[in-house]
């Protein structure tokens, strides 16, 4: 821990690290302490249950594991999971896109109220999230009867589940790129205006190619999020199985019917891509602060 | 070439710029002058269309662009940090004008090397093309930013405070080299600066600002011989105040008397404007001369530069010449007399 923390000083203020005083420096028995607490802790909150859903996964060997995850129920779960991802993520991507283009490039009267809403849904519990969804476009919703009427099925169908999904995992995408918009300033976009760019052109050559670093550091979380979304989806969806269950819901419907080796396999999907995206988003993060970095310098040197 | 007639800006309550006209005739290079929050960027800003008049036209090249964009009102700009694509090659930047033209008008793949070669050899630094910006030092990074804005051939260019962000040195160098290179090619130019001595020293024309209003408009001779208000006579260049009244035709400020005619037996209060280089130092009292003690005295170059306190206590500059100040042998404390052989008089309304 010490070392991975001296590591990160050292890349973000490599001029400000003090040099190691001997005299400051705590007792062996006390860094060793510290250390060891640290480790401990992670091993215990995270690598544990992590591992432990594995084992679970492949207790009765890995014919019991494939059979669970190829069971239809599962499959439909799988796919059902990966279509919502499908269209929330562009969705969300373009929102955030859009919010953050309007909130660091121009300015407007209620701005600040705006940026302060974009960080909403993850104030908001997700369960509460969902009744919204429901009270609006529920049978006996706001909406409910005129939808009814025409036939369109919302909530305990796709749409709503969709639509939670979006609520929940929107200010991913929005967050990352107001920080690094806000931080490039418009004069970029303004020279190349005066240059002849349209508005197109100046997003396409100028904005696109200094953010998408943030953006795809946006969409891996915000995907994350989408696969994983529990709370907000079960209240929307009506858990019909086969029809409206997404994994994590069809993981908790095979645990509360005590069928715990399948639970967990299915479960090992969601452990994987919570592992698959730690390690995307470590490799973006690295890649974003190279050319976030080479900016700063910049700034610096003018 | 540029026209900017009446136009007015404010940003809430705050009058940016008010009423301002001014006609920049081709092939001039004009400095704006003025302190930080004068309006002078807020103005370069107007006329390069990032930014619009609430009230007013600009003109360009005698036509109206008031309506129009940054994008088609054909200016070059430079950005006081250069704002350089960072993404970009060197190359790229200054490409970057021609590659966007619509299709019809776009120049062939060749045509635009040829033209970024010629430019970058205009700005010395065709052998930094594959370089990125964060790679270049800033003087560098400043004519890349002058190639890419003289790449789409530009009516008039605009630079805002164009030296503001580079050390002293690099700074003197590229004022030369920007002078020189805008007598080469002669284009209308307009640039913002806070530093008086950049101005004078760079530009045909000095506009100075206060307060969103123009102070002055003249030669930098004149700005600097003819102030038109106490503002100009402070702003530039280094000055004596002295404050006293006007009676029947003369100035007083204490023992210093100068000739004033007004109309009338009016009576004002009144403040006297010299620079260091208006006052003569003599060993005698010749007559409406004020007396006052060396304070510190500094041999620079040909020129002294001498601090002399007054009989009321304030500090007096004086700059005289090496020969000058060897001849009156002067010590730290001994008393001289001093007299403006020139003299600025603003009378001052009675509160």
């Amino acid at each position: 821990m010490e070392r991975t923390a001296a590591g990160v000083l050292t890349m973000s203020a490599p001029t400000l690290r003090p040099p190691p005083r001997p005299g400051l420096t705590e007792p062996a028995a006390v860094r060793v302490l510290l250390t060891s607490v640290a480790l401990l802790f992670l091993v215990a909150f995270l690598f544990v249950p992590l591992a432990f859903i594995f084992v679970e996964a492949l207790r009765q060997g890995w014919g019991a594991y494939v059979a669970a995850i190829n069971e239809p129920g599962a499959r439909a779960a799988i796919w059902l999971t990966l279509l919502v991802a499908a269209l929330t993520v562009p969705a969300n991507a373009l929102f955030g896109l859009t919010a953050a283009w309007a909130v660091t490039k121009f300015d407007f009267r209620g701005k600040r109220l705006l940026t302060t809403l974009i960080d909403l849904p993850f104030a908001v519990s997700p369960v509460v999230a969902g009744l919204v969804f429901v009270q609006l476009f529920g049978r006996r919703g706001w909406f409910g009867p005129w939808l009814f009427e025409h036939d369109i099925k919302i909530i305990f169908a796709l749409p709503g589940i969709v639509l939670a999904t979006i609520f929940v995992s929107f200010p991913f995408v929005a967050r990352e790129l107001i920080a690094v918009m806000e931080a490039s300033g418009r004069e970029e976009e303004e020279a190349a205006g005066l240059l002849g760019a349209n508005g197109w052109q100046t997003f396409m050559r100028v904005t696109l190619p200094n953010i998408k670093w943030a953006l795809l550091s946006g969409v891996i979380l915000c995907t994350a999020r989408a696969l994983g979304e529990f709370g907000a989806v079960s209240v929307v969806s009506g858990r019909i199985r086969g029809e409206t269950t997404t994994v994590p819901i069809h993981v908790e419907i095979l645990y509360n019917e005590y069928a715990f080796q399948a639970s967990f396999a299915v479960a090992s999907l969601l452990a994987v891509v919570a592992v698959v995206t730690l390690v995307l988003q470590t490799v973006v993060e690295r890649r974003s602060r190279q050319t976030g970095a080479g900016a700063a310098e910049a700034a610096v040197q003018a | 070439m540029i026209d900017v007639r009446n136009v007015t800006r404010s940003f809430g309550a705050f009058h940016a710029i008010r009423n301002i006209s001014l006609s920049v005739p081709k092939g001039q290079f004009l400095a704006l002058l003025g302190p930080s929050g004068s309006g002078k960027t807020t103005l370069l800003r107007i006329i390069a269309g990032l930014d619009r008049a609430d009230q007013g036209a600009v003109f360009i090249g005698g036509r109206d662009a008031t309506a129009e964009g940054a994008r088609g009102r054909n200016v070059g700009f430079v950005f006081q940090h250069y704002a350089l694509f960072r993404h970009m090659s060197v190359f790229e930047n200054v490409a970057f004008g021609m590659r966007v033209k619509p299709r019809a008008t776009r120049p062939s793949e060749a045509r635009i090397r040829a033209r970024v070669d010629e430019l970058l050899r205009l700005v010395q630094l065709d052998f930094l093309a594959g370089r990125l910006p964060s790679q270049l030092s800033g003087g560098q990074r400043q004519r890349v930013a002058l190639a890419r804005a003289l790449a789409v051939e530009p009516a008039v260019l605009l630079l805002d405070e164009p030296f503001g962000a580079l050390d002293a040195k690099v700074r003197q160098e590229l004022r030369t080299w920007l002078r020189r290179l805008h007598d080469e090619i002669g284009l209308t130019s307009v640039f913002v600066t806070h530093d008086q001595e950049e101005a004078l020293e760079l530009a045909d024309r000095v506009v100075v600002f206060n307060g969103g209003v123009i102070e002055q408009d003249g030669t930098p001779a004149e700005v600097v011989d003819h102030p038109a208000s106490p503002f100009v006579a402070t702003f530039i260049g280094r000055v004596n105040v002295f404050h006293g009244r006007i009676e029947s035709g003369k100035a007083r400020f204490g023992a210093l008397e100068v000739d004033h005619p007004t109309p009338e037996h009016s009576e004002m209060r009144a403040e006297g404007y010299t620079r260091p280089h208006e006052l003569d130092v003599t060993r005698e009292d010749v007559g409406g001369g004020l007396w006052a003690t060396l304070a510190h005295a500094s041999p620079a170059g040909a020129f002294v530069k001498m601090d002399l306190t007054g009989p009321d206590g304030k500090l007096l500059h004086v700059e005289i010449a090496r020969e000058q100040f060897d001849e009156l042998a002067v010590l730290q404390g001994e008393r001289v007399y001093v007299r403006p052989r020139r003299m600025r008089v603003f009378a001052r309304a009675e509160e």
